[in-house]
């Protein structure tokens, strides 16, 4: 019946894998839009709806007159010191994770497991454990009393100072998200297919530029997904730098978090979120614009 | 014409986690020839190659090429390049940049880099791909692309690994003819691995046989199709009729109780042998006139040929003829001397090995 219509026989006639792939792209097309739906309603009640809101308070006076004053307090000379922070210590715990969790995923890759899913196990382990709780264990880890000083005293060594310091709250930022780093980077590498780098290899590539020409370009797209997935969190984290910060330093979401819960100013709480979004934002577009790999592109 | 070896295989074994892959292989391959490695999956064919190409280490033996010893040096060390079987092809590269990869690394000017990718592409009839990428490609094409990037190093041999696996039969048909073409216009040293019998006849010059780790025969394509040296050879290369038979004396054999007469000699008196006919070379004639009578039990026509099926003599007898006999007839079978092919029995794996470099 398919040979009634001449445009199906033109189909037909070229190659075979195009018209499947045309074929399973309609029929699947309206049944993943409907599969999407749940997501869809999830997304306009739980992300839309408040980003609508932050906009909306962001961009108004209390009396809902629309101003820009709530953005511009971020000049204001504690905001912005708190906020240039918050790049700083995200950026090297970015950077940490990103010299942790590469060769450890070459080292992985190369153990050729035949199921994922031990080393996703491995790699999750930690967060069984509740987020908070394992903030706070550090805590006890670093302070003045804590256990790592217990132990340097009973040896007779110089008691460390890190508790309620910068390098506390990387510490803090690189151990929680550090499995963030490593799933995309290994899933990326983990398919490489083997011959890809046999045949750098075999065209007269040494290991080293095998590497810097072939695996690490390949992986780009995994190493996108990990930058983002631990730069954004410790950009806006408050409770990390709560705990091992103490009350002394402060980060751009301490001060997006006082704004909310302690003076109840909703208008410039939310005008500082924009702030921080536009950052997050632009960076990520720079770091896009870094990899001209369209797939990298796609993780988020 | 005699041309000299180029790479020599000395005694190579091989195995992973106990399991022997290879065991004990000698292999020669000449200047110039187009070498195939045939056999079913798990026969050792990939491995031997990837052992040249340098990505496995042999556990004993040694590999010579061009008279020196190769066995532990890397890939990029060696003077040969693989076209594997899915590509391989660096996805984030043009296809510009996938050719030239290997002559950056070599630090050839950026003149002679052009050059050799215009040659290269119109060699495989590409000429305006250099700027795509490799997805956009068909397999075809990727597959073309395969073979440029690993001919314009000039290498002296070209390992192809299963290179047409993955297409489909008429494009399959298509490249078949491109590589013999390109081995011509090229000059150089073709080891081709397939588990396609029908690929290996139409390009090799020479093929080798293997079947558990073993060599089972070496030999022209028409060697190896005509006279098998055993039960697995014959099997693997075309359809046979493989029968269980004895040797009366030279130049007579006893198959399933009647006497063929047979051009073979040497295998002693009254001793147990394999035949191997070829069922194209059996005749159906009248009853009176075959060597032995049979009833057709089944007919298929195959287009070129009719498929029938003969029992005879308590074997069912695979014939293919362009002369039809209906279902039910009684015929008659007859072999031309020459045409059957006699066999020692093979007694262990070890035995149906037999290497055979001498053509």
């Amino acid at each position: 019946m398919s040979n009634e219509n001449p445009l199906r026989n033109e189909i037909v006639t070229e190659e075979k894998k195009t018209k499947k792939k045309k074929d399973s792209a309609s029929t699947l097309g309206k049944s993943k839009t409907l599969l999407a739906t749940p997501y869809g309603l999830w997304m306009a009640a739980f992300i839309i709806i408040p980003l609508i809101l932050v906009l909306y308070y962001g961009l108004t006076d209390g009396n809902g007159n629309f101003t820009l004053d709530n953005l511009s307090l971020i000049a204001n000379p504690i905001n912005r010191k708190a906020l240039w922070l918050s790049l700083k210590l995200s950026l090297i715990s970015t950077a940490i994770c990103l010299l942790l969790a590469y060769p450890l995923a070459l080292v992985l890759k190369s153990m050729k497991l035949k199921d994922n899913s031990f080393i996703v196990m491995v790699v999750i382990l930690p967060m069984w454990m509740n987020f908070l709780l394992r903030t706070i264990a550090w805590q006890n880890i670093l302070e003045k009393n804590g256990v790592i000083n217990t132990i340097l005293e009973a040896l007779h060594l110089p008691a460390l100072n890190i508790i309620n310091t910068p390098t506390a709250i990387v510490l803090g930022m690189v151990y929680n998200f550090l499995p963030f780093m490593i799933l995309p980077i290994y899933n990326t590498l983990a398919k490489i297919d083997d011959n890809v780098i046999n045949a750098a290899r075999d065209l007269g590539a040494n290991g080293w530029v095998t590497f810097k020409r072939v695996i690490f370009p390949l992986s780009m797209p995994g190493v996108i997904s990990g930058i983002t997935m631990v730069f954004v969190p410790s950009l806006t984290t408050f409770a990390i730098s709560t705990i091992l910060g103490g009350s002394k330093i402060v980060l751009i979401g301490n001060i997006i978090e006082q704004q909310f819960q302690k003076l109840g100013n909703w208008n410039t709480g939310s005008g500082l979120s924009i702030v921080l979004m536009i950052f997050i934002l632009v960076s990520m577009t720079l770091v896009a614009k870094y990899d001209k790999d369209s797939e990298g592109t796609n993780a988020w | 014409m005699v041309n000299n070896k180029l790479i020599d295989l000395i005694n190579i074994s091989k195995s992973y986690n106990g399991n022997v892959i290879i065991d004990d292989l000698n292999l020669y391959v000449r200047e110039n020839e187009f070498l195939t490695f045939l056999g079913p999956s798990g026969c050792g064919k990939t491995t031997t190659l990837r052992m040249i190409g340098g990505f496995e280490t042999p556990d004993q033996g040694k590999i010579i090429f061009d008279g020196k010893d190769i066995t532990k040096l890397p890939p990029n060390e060696r003077q040969l390049n693989t076209v594997f079987q899915k590509y391989a092809l660096f996805t984030h590269m043009t296809i510009a940049e996938n050719i030239a990869f290997g002559l950056k690394i070599k630090k050839k000017s950026k003149a002679y880099i052009d050059d050799k990718i215009k040659y290269a592409l119109k060699l495989v009839n590409l000429e305006d791909y250099g700027n795509r990428m490799p997805d956009s490609l068909s397999g075809g094409q990727q597959q073309r692309i395969a073979i440029a990037r690993a001919i314009v190093n000039e290498p002296k041999v070209l390992l192809l690994d299963e290179p047409l696996g993955a297409l489909d039969l008429k494009l399959r048909q298509d490249m078949q003819y491109e590589l013999i073409r390109l081995k011509n216009e090229l000059g150089i040293t073709f080891i081709y691995v397939t588990h396609d019998q029908e690929e290996a006849l139409t390009m090799s010059d020479t093929i080798m046989v293997m079947n558990k780790g073993y060599i089972q025969q070496i030999g022209t394509p028409e060697k190896i199709y005509n006279e098998p040296e055993n039960a697995f050879v014959a099997d693997f290369i075309g359809e046979s009729n493989i029968i269980g038979a004895t040797m009366v004396r030279d130049r007579l054999v006893n198959i399933l109780g009647a006497n063929f007469p047979c051009v073979d000699e040497g295998f002693g008196e009254n001793k147990p042998v394999d035949v191997v006919i070829r069922p194209e070379d059996i005749d159906l004639v009248a009853p009176e006139d075959g060597i032995i009578t049979g009833r057709v039990t089944s007919l298929i026509f195959k287009g070129v040929h009719y498929e029938m099926d003969v029992m005879a003599n308590g074997y069912e007898w695979l014939v293919h003829s362009t002369d039809l006999s209906p279902v039910g007839s009684e015929v008659g079978l007859k072999v031309d001397p020459f045409d059957i092919q006699i066999m020692k029995k093979p007694e262990s794996d070890d035995e149906e090995a037999v290497v055979n470099n001498e053509q």
